[in-house]
């Protein structure tokens, strides 16, 4: 059924058709739709779950690792200072090897107080052992959560869906909304490949010596890695039910491109616009937009991006002292290639600032006119002020 | 006493604890009570150790380990699993020390109680952060020595009343119990597991190591802190009833401090003072319970 709904709905309706059982709320803007949404399903009986309503988002997060090390399927949403202050738990959700599903809203950290969209909150969080994967309009939200459990479920790691504040959470598009049996294809009740019970006794998450940590963390790693492979199969299978296809990335005009733009969220739909412009201008411009964050496609980019000149990548997040995160990210996973793009990076659009066509196609000129790029991530649109030191 | 449930023991022979671990003994009789049908929620604490390094395991019950802050909240997720799943049969246990109650765990423990979320929360009460070396917390009593408290720093402020804190969330049940007296514990432990929605066990449970005393009164200490009205044994249900379990003869709390290592530099008219205090509290005590 196609209705004409906000990205927040969007993920509220893959939690619906997900089977979840357990479901932990915090309010905190601008996920709060979210979790509304999915309290009033329960209340009416269309979603089948326990509604936590938790005292904090440590709670949230605490809540849903003992519920799914407990054999059930879970839900819970959050956003800046809640996922900053989940920090702790992400990590043990991980390590714990427990296949939660988080909605996250980009949102800017304070201080001071900015709910609007800014990414540098959930990818400070890149190093918590969660599968990260950015969206961009609704109908992809609504999909990548019912793939996020399919995901999260064989490979047994937490999967986080991030999509930008208001620009994408509270904006209103068609989706595609499957009805249940189709839903059920593909993603059929929760199997958990171990849960806890007393007639098994055990001890989960003991004291562990240097003995054992490392492979423990080992198989983490493993697991990750194993997404790519799994992440495919899963994509697959989903197109072939839904007739929609995701990759880890996706290329627009990257074939013959000189110079591409390297986007992630909602940038990406604007970008769409600046790259039809500038390709009927003559230029050779493409567009990779960064799907999955974690783990790092690194193939999917170098097949992508080795015959450009340029790479522009477009942060709206910072990692002070470093510059923006995916261009970092990017320049680490080409540096040991034999030919490889010169990466031009540029912070945009942080606290929810608007990045425009305009924007959008300054940087695209200015990585053309540049000869070299510059050391550090290139600011844009920053105000005349007095920086005093 | 129910000489049965004595003989069944939950816990094996092996554990890592110091000798004369009052939270050892507390495990012991606690699983006594509640039987193997039993999920052990432990966060940050002596018994994150005490329970045994993987692969090994000191219970014969699942332990979930979790995080310091999180006993409540990941119990509240353990029993919605088992609520969903269809098992109203398994009691849901929280079990974590003075710090993790107290302190760093209080949020958590508060929201869930809250919302009368259906587990038996326990807390065993060594009255510092003992896991890491005797540190101060809000358990700590007046006049303790501790590692974060040290000379002439000595814990100035009373320890947190954490029962009165409960009964105020008008939970069902609430108890303090004593590892020196395993009939009224086992009985309380009992009785809350036939109960539904937040119960919650402040457990005195010495420590010999942080308590600078020797292991062999460990026991004798817990009955002192129970004689000398320090640590009374009674119950709150629905944060109203009050019920005194255990009428002492009043020792003077003089006898208890001079045992404890951690007490030594207290004088005559500190002790005089701590005195004036316990008095003051158990008079309170008495007249919730209609007694006073």
């Amino acid at each position: 059924m196609r209705r004409v709904i906000e990205g927040s709905q969007a993920v509220a309706e893959a939690v619906r058709l997900s089977g979840v059982q357990v479901v932990s709320a915090y309010p905190i803007t601008p996920q709060t739709h979210i979790v509304e949404t999915i309290s009033d399903y329960c209340e009416k009986g269309e979603i089948n779950a326990t509604f936590m309503r938790m005292e904090g988002e440590q709670s949230c997060l605490a809540a849903l690792i003992g519920a799914q090390a407990m054999g059930v399927r879970t839900f819970t949403a959050t956003s800046s200072q809640g996922l900053a202050y989940m920090h702790e738990l992400l990590h043990w959700a991980s390590a714990a090897r427990l296949p939660i599903v988080m909605a996250e809203v980009n949102r800017a950290l304070a201080p001071g107080w900015n709910i609007w969209t800014d990414q540098t909150d959930s990818l400070a969080q890149r190093d918590t052992g969660w599968v990260q994967i950015y969206c961009e309009e609704g109908q992809e939200v609504l999909d990548s959560t019912l793939i996020a459990y399919r995901l999260a479920e064989k490979v047994n790691l937490p999967v986080m869906i991030v999509l930008d504040a208001f620009f994408l959470s509270h904006t209103y598009e068609p989706v595609d909304i499957p009805d249940e049996d189709e839903a059920h294809r593909f993603l059929p009740p929760y199997k958990p490949q171990f849960r806890i019970t007393t007639a098994d006794p055990r001890s989960y998450g003991a004291l562990v010596t240097p003995a054992d940590y490392m492979e423990m963390r080992y198989d983490i790693s493993l697991a990750m890695n194993d997404v790519f492979l799994q992440l495919d199969d899963i994509h697959a299978e989903f197109s072939s039910i839904f007739g929609r296809t995701y990759g880890p990335v996706e290329a627009l005009n990257c074939e013959d491109a000189e110079i591409i733009l390297l986007t992630s969220g909602t940038i990406t739909s604007t970008s769409r616009l600046v790259v039809e412009k500038l390709r009927k201008q003559g230029e050779k411009i493409g567009l990779l937009k960064a799907r999955l964050f974690r783990p790092f496609p690194v193939d999917a980019f170098r097949n992508n991006l080795k015959k450009a000149r340029k790479v522009a990548v477009i942060d709206r997040n910072c990692s002070f002292g470093a510059g923006g995160i995916f261009a970092q990210e990017l320049k680490a996973a080409l540096c040991n290639d034999d030919v490889k793009p010169l990466i031009y990076s540029y912070i945009a659009g942080l606290g929810g600032r608007d990045v425009t066509p305009d924007v959008i196609e300054d940087i695209y000129w200015k990585t053309k006119s540049a000869d070299t790029p510059e050391q550090e991530s290139v600011w844009i649109g920053l105000k005349e002020v007095s920086h005093g030191r | 006493m129910d000489a049965e449930l004595m003989q069944r023991e939950f816990m094996y022979p092996g554990h890592v604890a110091c000798p004369g671990c009052g939270a050892a003994i507390a495990m012991r009789f606690l699983l006594k009570a509640l039987g193997e049908k039993t999920v052990m929620i432990i966060p940050a604490c002596c018994w994150s150790i005490i329970a045994g390094p993987y692969p090994q395991s000191a219970l014969k019950t699942p332990i979930i380990h979790c995080a310091f802050e999180t006993a409540a909240s990941t119990a509240s997720g353990v029993r919605a699993a088992l609520d969903m799943l269809g098992d109203t049969e398994t009691t849901v246990v929280a079990w974590a020390g003075d710090g993790g109650t107290f302190d760093i765990g209080f949020q958590a423990l508060s929201g869930a109680v809250e919302r009368n979320d259906n587990f038996l929360y326990v807390c065993y009460d060594n009255e510092a952060y003992m896991n890491t070396g005797i540190q101060r917390s809000s358990s700590t009593p007046y006049g303790a020595w501790t590692m974060t408290t040290p000379g002439r720093d000595w814990k100035k402020m009373r320890k947190k009343n954490i029962v009165e804190i409960l009964a105020a969330h008008r939970i069902p049940y609430v108890a303090t119990a004593s590892i020196a007296y395993p009939d009224d514990f086992i009985r309380k432990a009992k009785k809350a597991k036939e109960i539904k929605g937040s119960r919650f066990l402040h457990v005195y449970t010495t420590c010999p190591t942080g308590w600078r005393i020797p292991s062999e009164i460990s026991i004798k200490i817990a009955r002192m802190a129970v004689q000398t009205n320090i640590f009374p044994l009674y119950e709150v249900e629905d944060g109203t009833r009050y019920t005194i379990n255990y009428r002492p003869r009043e020792y003077l709390v003089r006898e208890y401090f001079r045992m404890q290592g951690r007490f030594r530099h207290l004088t005559d008219k500190d002790l005089d003072q701590i005195q004036k205090m316990v008095d003051e509290d158990w008079q309170r005590l008495l007249s919730k319970a209609g007694q006073g």
